[in-house]
């Protein structure tokens, strides 16, 4: 199921600003990587350019390569939709769609890709709920809006929404950041849970959120405010946060800067 | 810590003694209301120089005033103030929905006279001007046909515009777009009609009718599509600018094409809003009269076929019954008046109906 992510000299711009510049970076499957950096370093940007949804906002672009197990999505040929199918994405803020319903916005990404039949969808959809550790809470209201749920709840509908179409790889995008910490503690404890199936990427500005779910972290920085983000160190999270080898990155987790 | 907070303000607020404060009773308002009635009635019969109305604007201006100095003194300036503009903020909306009651209260009280079964039965075929009956059935039929086919040109074809603007158009021509929608916007209805004359009725129709140039209903509902287009594309386009990206980027990121987002996603939830639109530019359709006489030509006999010969419609028999010497054509006319207005109401809650339906949110 899961796969390998390895980014090769990435560099992404809007318009003519360069957000980050030659990424290099390999994720290895089944594991939890976090991306942390101050503000603006271009930790959202690069994970959005993973499942190429840099390029939705215009003029944006992405140049060198990226690989799902030796596949590059950034080749002609590539299916953009299949890219995000086999790599989903859960935002900052969480956002079920206002017209549907609990059932049909887990359902929501097979549906629209053409599955019709109904116990497929039943199947499917206890199956992400319970994965996402929401089932309980609202398989008596199924049918009742997405958008009625409290913001943790609506998170973790978004997060079974991703895992419903059964992608390989799951990148967060601060899906904490709006979240009170009971919520915050429901998604970490998920995040464990699906590293057995996924290749998990997170973007936190929290620290202590990545030095408590991730595997290896990936420290991004700027020189100064207009300079494109750089890759400064990227190792196993207990040496980042025990021994770093960069001065910069001591600096930044000790709040010294940033 | 408050200290500190303080000494950061070059001006700290004053601070209130107490937090109770002298009000104005309850009965305050209504009896200066009340008094300023009568102080202005005295005054306008007592020197004669105007009648009720005057009494009620005259007697609105000193309400204003003697709330103004009854607040000021008792309660201070602050709520003075705050008194004075909730009263002036209250009378706006009086003054704002006056007309409105007003036309309402004519369009029953005189419509109703006529509201019986021949009027929706009988059209305006043979009926002298010392006959009590006819009707507006021929009207009615002229109305749901024209307006009908106009609505099934513009709004597949405005919807589609507003998407293009707001989801695929990039760079100048969608800027031309948007910008001749905003031109059209402004077209009066005269010269929409005098355009479907010139193209459709003079150059187009004869090739269907042997050559002659012929009146129809359709060429109605083509001038009316002219009005209504930028309308629906416009507010249609606003509610599409409406949906939070994020709603696109969740379906994107769950691999589902661009087309479908917006017909599965975006759109469902601009629903509520583009029906409005859309009723709105129905509403504006229905009432127009000049392009209908222009092109369609009115006519007192029922035409169920609106690609042939006269039609009329609601609009133009309110206007050719009001025009009319027949004592009993103003009736007539309120009637029809009264039957459009409650048409286009039914369909508006209609649509409203239908809309919430598919609505779950909130």
């Amino acid at each position: 199921m899961a796969k390998r992510v390895s980014a090769s000299n990435v560099t992404a711009y809007y318009g003519g600003f360069k957000a980050i510049e030659n990424i290099n970076l390999t994720v290895e499957p089944k594991t939890v990587t976090a991306l942390i950096g101050p503000s603006g370093c271009g930790k959202s940007t690069f994970l959005r350019s993973i499942n190429r949804m840099h390029e939705v906002l215009p003029g944006a672009r992405v140049e060198g390569s990226l690989t799902i197990d030796d596949q590059d999505i950034y080749d002609r040929d590539v299916d953009v939709t299949a890219v995000r199918r086999t790599i989903g994405m859960v935002f900052q803020r969480p956002n079920p769609f206002p017209t549907m319903s609990i059932f049909e916005n887990v359902v929501a990404g097979l549906k629209l890709n053409g599955v019709r039949k109904k116990s497929i969808l039943e199947d499917a959809a206890e199956k992400a709920l319970r994965s996402a550790n929401l089932w309980d809470e609202v398989k008596d209201r199924l049918g009742k809006p997405g958008a009625g749920l409290s913001g943790g709840q609506q998170q973790r509908l978004c997060i079974a929404r991703t895992i419903a179409v059964e992608p390989q790889v799951v990148l967060m995008d601060e899906p904490c950041s709006a979240l009170d910490p009971i919520s915050t503690l429901a998604i970490e404890d998920l995040m464990f849970q699906l590293k057995d199936k996924f290749t998990i990427i997170i973007v936190t500005h929290n620290m202590q959120q990545a030095a408590r779910v991730s595997d290896r972290t990936a420290f991004f920085s700027i020189e100064k405010t207009g300079d494109p983000g750089r890759l400064i160190e990227y190792d196993n999270t207990q040496k980042i946060f025990s021994n770093p080898s960069v001065k910069k990155t001591e600096d930044y987790i000790t709040g010294r800067f940033g | 810590m408050t200290t500190t907070v303080t000494s950061h303000r070059t001006r700290p607020p004053a601070q209130p003694a107490s937090l109770r404060a002298r009000r104005l009773p309850w009965y305050a308002a209504p009896a200066i209301a009340v008094a300023a009635l009568a102080l202005s009635a005295a005054l306008v019969y007592g020197i004669d120089i105007g009648g009720p109305v005057l009494v009620v604007v005259l007697g609105a201006v000193l309400y204003l005033v003697g709330l103004f100095a009854a607040a000021n003194a008792v309660e201070g300036r602050r709520s003075a103030r705050n008194r004075t503009w909730s009263a002036l903020i209250h009378s706006a909306f009086v003054l704002a929905v006056l007309p409105l009651v007003s036309v309402v209260w004519t369009l029953v009280s005189k419509g109703t006279e006529r509201l019986d079964g021949n009027f929706f039965q009988t059209s305006m075929n043979n009926i002298g001007a010392r006959d009590a009956n006819g009707g507006a059935y021929h009207a009615i039929v002229g109305t749901l046909e024209q307006v009908g086919i106009a609505t099934l040109i513009t709004v597949p074809l405005g919807i589609l515009c507003a998407i293009y603007i707001v989801e695929y158009g990039r760079g100048k021509f969608a800027f031309t777009i948007r910008f001749f929608v905003d031109v059209m916007t402004g077209i009066p209805s005269i010269v929409s009609g005098l355009f479907v004359l010139a193209f459709w009725v003079l150059v187009v129709s004869p090739w269907f009718n042997d050559g002659r140039p012929s009146f129809s209903g359709f060429a109605a509902a083509l001038a009316l599509s002219v009005l209504m287009l930028p309308t629906i594309v416009r507010s249609t386009e606003e509610m599409l600018r409406l949906v939070p990206p994020p709603l696109r980027e969740g379906a994107y990121a769950l691999g589902v094409p661009k087309w479908k987002t917006i017909l599965r996603v975006v759109l469902p939830t601009a629903l509520p809003g583009i029906v409005t639109g859309v009723m709105l530019a129905i509403a504006r359709a229905a009432g127009e009269t000049a392009p209908v006489l222009l092109v369609a030509g009115g006519g007192a006999a029922i035409n169920t076929n609106p690609f042939e010969n006269n039609q009329s419609s609601l609009s133009l028999f309110v206007y050719q019954q009001a025009g009319d010497a027949s004592k009993y054509a103003p009736a007539r006319a309120w009637t029809a008046a009264l039957t459009l207005v409650a048409l286009v109401l039914i369909l508006t809650i209609a649509a409203k109906l239908l809309a919430r339906r598919n609505r779950l949110s909130r």
